[in-house]
């Protein structure tokens, strides 16, 4: 087992996340995984007493979860929000940039290139959950 | 046009370094081919059947002379001296090293150009009118919006691994020259009961195996919703297309699968919360982006007289110049379909020459049509006749702008791995046979495409005449489709019937141009006479 990747400073979460299924069945869970086909709006009436969400990327190519990141974080989300299963370095960006600030890759990822990445592009085009500034806005004041 | 700002150009240029850096761990082996693949097809950069190909992207289709040079430069130092303007605008080299890769990028950065997105399950190149802000026809010009769809697109973290492909096209014209309702999203510029301009949004067209045509979503989208309302058509196909099949993953499917009204609902649903996240630029950044588009100064005392004493000038006057919204200026296309040639190629020799007499003639300014083409959108009229005569001697006079050998083909067996025929050499073919000009002025217009396998890159099913390559066990086999139209009047071509050689596809089209000649009545072109006439009766003069 990889160990996961945080950018959070709040303490790890110790409960094990249950499938969403358990979780929508149970009145107390505080932390779920969805699966890549699995509809994140389902989450919505519960967030508030959400700690930890895990998002599993069954191949990188397979970019549903990056909807479901922006989903959760559009609607308040607050907690942690993980990115599992197929995770790589050239993804990590994109998946910061939807709201993930967690990562827990099959295969391990090198810390330096990780920052590396993180600070290829000093600017982005888009408003997304990461709450960075569009360059529009830049432009625009 | 459009030009860089500090931000547009770290942006580039970050992406060169990001991609040598990518390069450089794929050569030490850190990735792997599958890993590296979706990373360099990002970049525009293909495994074909002989060498890579990359692919750069023009976006809508807009060309200075210094970036026109810079495509010759590459295509001398790094390719076979030659490149191939593609159907979606761009142009594409054939014989690029991997290596080489990252400094052909950096190349282009120093021009403000890139190869982002230009492959991949991503949002591709956004295609536009090649006579935006040239044709009295249009509203507005068109390229604002596509710069702004340009950058939204560009790394959009949400959308870069889309169930497949994703294509804009952005028109202002009742007029459609770049097949808008072929695309996955095609925007037209309109104009609401307020005056305002805003979009008109079609959801769900495209060729390859299934090909639709897109139906209309929604009448009209303010400019300063403009990005929530693609955002939310990108989220719904990004959570629900399909990712199952390959083939039955690109937006057309899931729009025709749930019906355009259930897509359309679930889109409205979405943007009425996306519209809310602030993700709109203001409407001040079309404004800086429109002041790019400015009309060039134009000599509003520029005489509309043209002398057309020279017959063979006046030929290519007649097939190839098209009205310029400014009297006393013309839209001269550049037909890259010489006779025998490949639609599309040009030598590096011949791209520094459009590019010079753009400069020269043209307010610095070209453009990439659908159609492998290039325009010189501003060319007053009396520089016409020079302009021409440059052109003629470097083999770029053809006067066949939208006639039978004007026609656009893939690149097919020749380069490519998905081709099951070779499409290049028909349409050598083609043009030989039907190479005496009064035979194709008599025809008149008439858009012969040409794919070498169902993915359709060759825009078969728009042509008015399509031929579609096949394998048929183990040799090539070429079917004939008829009446497809990209244009406005948009619809699908329909296979006539059993396949042919390659010698039989042509014959079969003789066949079919001469029954149009024989039943054609007053005005109408091929596809009129088609559509009037009905299949059957050309299926009966091909099989007998």
């Amino acid at each position: 087992m990889v160990e996961a990747i945080r950018l959070r400073d709040d303490e790890v979460h110790e409960e094990p996340a249950v499938s969403l299924d358990s979780f929508l069945d149970q009145s107390n869970a505080t932390a779920v995984r969805i699966e890549a086909g699995e509809d994140a709006r389902l989450l919505l009436p519960y967030l508030d007493r959400v700690s930890l969400i895990e998002i599993d990327f069954p191949a990188f190519g397979d970019g549903r979860g990056y909807s479901a990141a922006q989903i959760l974080r559009e609607s308040g989300y607050a907690g942690e929000l993980r990115a599992s299963g197929d995770v790589l370095l050239d993804q990590i960006s994109h998946m910061r940039r939807c709201g993930f600030d967690a990562f827990a890759p099959n295969s391990p990822i090198n810390p330096q290139r990780m920052e590396e990445a993180f600070k290829r592009f000093e600017h982005v085009y888009q408003a997304t959950s990461d709450q960075r500034v569009p360059i529009w806005r830049h432009r625009h004041g | 046009m459009y030009q860089y700002d500090q931000y547009d150009q770290k942006m580039v240029d970050a992406r060169v370094e990001e991609f040598r850096d990518q390069v450089d761990r794929r050569i030490a082996g850190d990735l792997t081919e599958d890993q590296f693949k979706p990373l360099r097809l990002m970049n525009g950069l293909y495994l074909q059947l002989h060498a890579y190909m990359l692919r750069v992207a023009v976006p809508y289709g807009t060309l200075s002379s210094k970036q026109m040079r810079m495509l010759g430069h590459i295509a001398r130092k790094y390719d076979r001296d030659y490149g191939h303007f593609t159907t979606r605008q761009n142009i594409q080299y054939n014989w690029i090293k991997l290596e080489d890769a990252p400094d052909i990028l950096a190349d282009l950065a120093s021009v403000e150009m890139h190869a982002i997105q230009t492959s991949g399950n991503c949002i591709r190149n956004i295609s536009s009118d090649q006579f935006a802000g040239a044709t009295a026809d249009e509203i507005a010009d068109p390229r604002p919006w596509a710069e702004i769809l340009r950058q939204w697109s560009s790394f959009h973290p949400e959308f870069s691994y889309l169930p497949r492909k994703f294509k804009f096209a952005v028109i202002a014209s009742d007029t459609d020259r770049a097949a808008m309702r072929l695309h996955d999203i095609g925007i037209q510029l309109v104009h609401n009961d307020a005056g305002e301009l805003g979009a008109k949004f079609f959801v769900g067209g495209g060729m390859g195996r299934t090909p639709m045509i897109a139906p209309e979503i929604r009448d009209f989208v303010p400019a300063d919703e403009l990005i929530s309302y693609a955002e939310a058509c990108l989220r719904v196909y990004n959570r629900y297309g399909r990712r199952d099949n390959k083939y039955k993953a690109r937006i057309k499917i899931l729009v025709h699968e749930l019906g355009k009204e259930e897509y359309t609902r679930q889109v409205e649903e979405e943007f009425a919360h996306m519209k809310q996240l602030g993700l709109n630029p203001p409407v001040e950044e079309l404004a800086r982006i429109s002041e790019f588009f400015q009309d060039p100064p134009f000599d509003t005392q520029a005489s509309d007289d043209l002398d057309l004493s020279d017959p063979d000038f006046a030929l290519w006057v007649d097939q190839n110049i098209s009205a310029h919204k400014q009297p006393g200026y013309a839209i001269a296309t550049i037909s890259l379909k010489p006779r025998g040639g490949i639609p599309g190629d040009a030598s590096s020799a011949q791209i520094d020459l459009m590019a010079e007499l753009a400069e020269q003639y043209s307010f610095d300014e070209l453009r990439v049509t659908h159609s492998q083409n290039i325009v010189l959108p501003h060319v007053r009229k009396s520089n016409l006749y020079a302009m021409w005569q440059k052109l003629d001697e470097a083999g770029l006079a053809p006067a066949n702008l939208d006639l039978i050998t004007d026609s656009i083909a893939c690149p097919g067996l020749d380069y490519c791995s998905l081709a099951n025929a070779r499409s290049i050499p028909l349409a050598q073919k083609i043009s030989e046979r039907f190479a005496d000009l009064g035979r194709q002025r008599e025809l008149g217009e008439l858009k012969l495409k040409i794919s070498g396998c169902i993915n359709a890159c060759g825009h078969h099913h728009a042509g008015h005449i399509g031929i579609l390559g096949v394998d048929r066990k183990g040799t090539e086999n070429y079917q004939l489709l008829l009446g497809g139209s990209g244009a406005e009047d948009a619809s699908l071509a329909k296979i006539t019937g059993p396949g042919f050689t390659e010698d039989g596809v042509i014959d079969a089209i003789e066949t079919v141009t001469d029954l149009y000649l024989e039943q054609r009545e007053e005005g109408e072109r091929f596809i009129d006479t088609y559509r009037r006439v009905g299949m059957a009766r050309f299926k009966e003069a091909i099989y007998g």
